[in-house]
């Protein structure tokens, strides 16, 4: 398994449940949308984890580079925080207009990252560490999350 | 050199701004004419009204906001660095809007001189920002078949203007030139090796991400632009060899594909993951529905020739392609694009992501939904009045009033971030 496999496959994970709270808090059905954004925030929650502890320190003890791509990654991941944040505050208010234009922003947001990863990062990653137990140790962490 | 990932290169905001605020305007200005005008504009694709109307589609609203959306996708999409995006947008946009408005002119008052303006013009204006854009897709280091099709996209576009402008000087100093033959290899790069090309290679990116669809399928993504390529090439090669009979059969494979594209995309909306209808996804939809209906139009004329007979036949067909399936995917993307781009610059300003308002502020919503839906009244029209000429009129009348909401829509885009912007920074600023 390459490093970043499970990483790959969990983004689609991600968008399936992201979906699924937006579609409930868009009909208005609160309840089901609390239990679905909140599988979705602590499934990003990991994601972003899994990344942060595991992966990039990885990555930057493998290739010397500590303020590149690591780094702005890092920022996105503060920038997504805060969106979901504001998401869980406009669950808690039932404020349907706030939860849709705050998820349609998270998720372009989320959208690029992802591309930006899966396309450039993940990589660069999967070159620099070649066969390793990083992998392992991300599927796990992203299966008991 | 390894990519930083940031959104630092995107270009300052008024780089996209400034051409996805001026292209609905031609769209009003080509509701007006046919309003003026009325149903003998539309009686065969070399009325002057009818070249005029084509061209303030095509290189008034389709070549400002898809050059705009170039100088913001490049950067953003596939990590190019496009070479000081500020000055070469000052230097080709008001380059491009003259020789939109000179062709124009042109082809209604007969005038040699304004018709090579409009050359000058484009070679100029199109000729820097092809050659600025080609080489920011050349240096980046993404791969991607996004890259590759906006790649031939961009040439497309070269070609498509250097044969519109060798068919401009010729109506200008009367030169004998075959025009009809050239005219369709013309409008098969502008149209196909351009347009569809890019929307193409757009969809590739933002159809999975704005909807949460699966992928467009690798074999598909690699197989489309190519095989449109060879394709134009070879439709080319035969109407420039006098082949009329094969010519007019290469519109059937041309049909065929741009089917395949629009049932894919379709195909792939259907099975979305988001649920979530928004005035993108349905503009999307409509216009895939158009490029269906192009398509199967195309190739019935293309197995019964004798169905173009009809000098409204290729009316009908150029109603389908330009306000069928490039205005209604530039108003969805642009529907898309301005929300985003006002909350990436604003939340670029040291504030608290919560204090940057969030997509869905930036234009009412409804304000998108009913404009959408304008839209597609008059499309209808449009293509009635294609058929029946005592409709014409009126058709001009709706799509003007919704391009014209287009334009105040994307106004209202670009209010709302200097309103957001003018509070920020009054609320940094108290920290």
């Amino acid at each position: 398994m390459s490093a970043t496999q499970p990483l790959f496959q969990h983004h689609k994970h991600c968008d399936e449940i992201f979906a699924d709270a937006e579609e409930a808090c868009g009909k208005g059905d609160w309840a089901g949308g609390a239990k679905a954004f909140a599988a979705f925030a602590g499934q990003l929650e990991a994601h972003f984890l899994s990344e942060e502890e595991v992966l990039f320190p990885a990555f930057e003890s493998a290739t010397g580079m500590v303020s590149g791509p690591t780094e702005v990654m890092r920022g996105e991941h503060r920038q997504m925080r805060e969106l979901l944040a504001q998401m869980q505050q406009a669950l808690d208010e039932r404020d349907g207009e706030g939860f849709g234009g705050t998820a349609e922003t998270l998720l372009i947001m989320m959208q690029q990252h992802n591309m930006k990863e899966e396309n450039i990062l993940y990589p660069m990653c999967d070159s620099a560490l070649g066969a390793s137990e990083v992998g392992a140790t991300i599927a796990g962490r992203l299966a008991a999350a | 050199m390894h990519p930083n990932l940031s959104f630092d290169q995107a270009p300052p905001i008024s780089v996209p701004y400034r051409f996805f605020l001026a292209a609905p305007w031609f769209g009003v200005l080509a509701g007006l004419l046919l309003a003026w005008t009325g149903g003998d504009a539309l009686a065969s694709r070399w009325t002057p009204e009818a070249l005029a109307l084509a061209h303030l589609i095509a290189v008034g609203f389709m070549l400002q906001a898809m050059s705009g959306a170039m100088f913001q996708f490049i950067p953003v999409a596939v990590g190019g660095n496009v070479w000081r995006p500020s000055v070469v947008a000052n230097f080709v946009q008001p380059l491009l809007l003259l020789g939109a408005l000179s062709l124009v002119a042109g082809f209604l008052f007969s005038a040699p001189v304004l018709f090579s303006a409009a050359v000058a013009a484009f070679l100029l204006g199109v000729g820097v920002f092809v050659t600025v854009v080609l080489l920011a897709l050349w240096r980046t280091p993404a791969t991607g078949m996004t890259l590759w099709t906006m790649r031939i996209a961009v040439a497309g576009l070269a070609i498509a203007v250097l044969l519109g402008s060798l068919l401009a000087e010729g109506l200008a100093r009367g030169l004998s030139l075959p025009l009809i033959e050239l005219a369709n290899v013309h409008l098969a790069w502008g149209l196909g090796g351009w347009g569809l090309m890019l929307v193409a290679a757009v969809s590739y990116f933002v159809v999975p991400m704005f909807q949460l669809t699966h992928p467009y399928p690798l074999r598909f993504a690699r197989g489309f632009g190519p095989l449109l390529l060879l394709l134009v090439t070879i439709w080319s090669a035969l109407w420039l060899g006098d082949d009329l009979r094969r010519a007019q059969a290469m519109g059937f494979p041309l049909a065929l594909l741009c089917a395949a594209f629009a049932a894919m995309t379709l195909w792939l909306q259907h099975t979305r993951r988001r649920k979530i209808d928004d005035a993108t996804s349905l503009y999307f939809r409509v216009a895939m529905i158009a490029l269906l209906a192009f398509a199967a139009s195309g190739a019935a004329m293309a197995i019964r020739p004798e169905l173009s007979d009809d000098p409204r036949a290729s009316v009908w067909l150029g109603m389908l392609a330009l306000p069928g399936v490039f205005v209604s995917t530039i108003s969805g993307m642009m529907y898309k694009i301005t929300p985003f781009l006002n909350w990436l610059h604003l939340q670029r300003l040291g504030a608290p992501i919560s204090a940057v308002p969030n997509m869905k502020m930036m234009i009412p919503g409804t304000a998108m939904t009913v404009q959408f839906r304008l839209h597609v009244l008059a499309l209808v029209l449009l293509l009635a009045a294609v058929w029946l000429p005592a409709l014409a009129r009126v058709a001009g009348l709706f799509f003007a009033v919704s391009c014209f909401w287009l334009g105040w829509n994307l106004i209202l885009a670009m209010n709302s971030y200097r309103r957001f912007r003018d509070q920020i920074r009054a609320s940094v600023s108290r920290c």
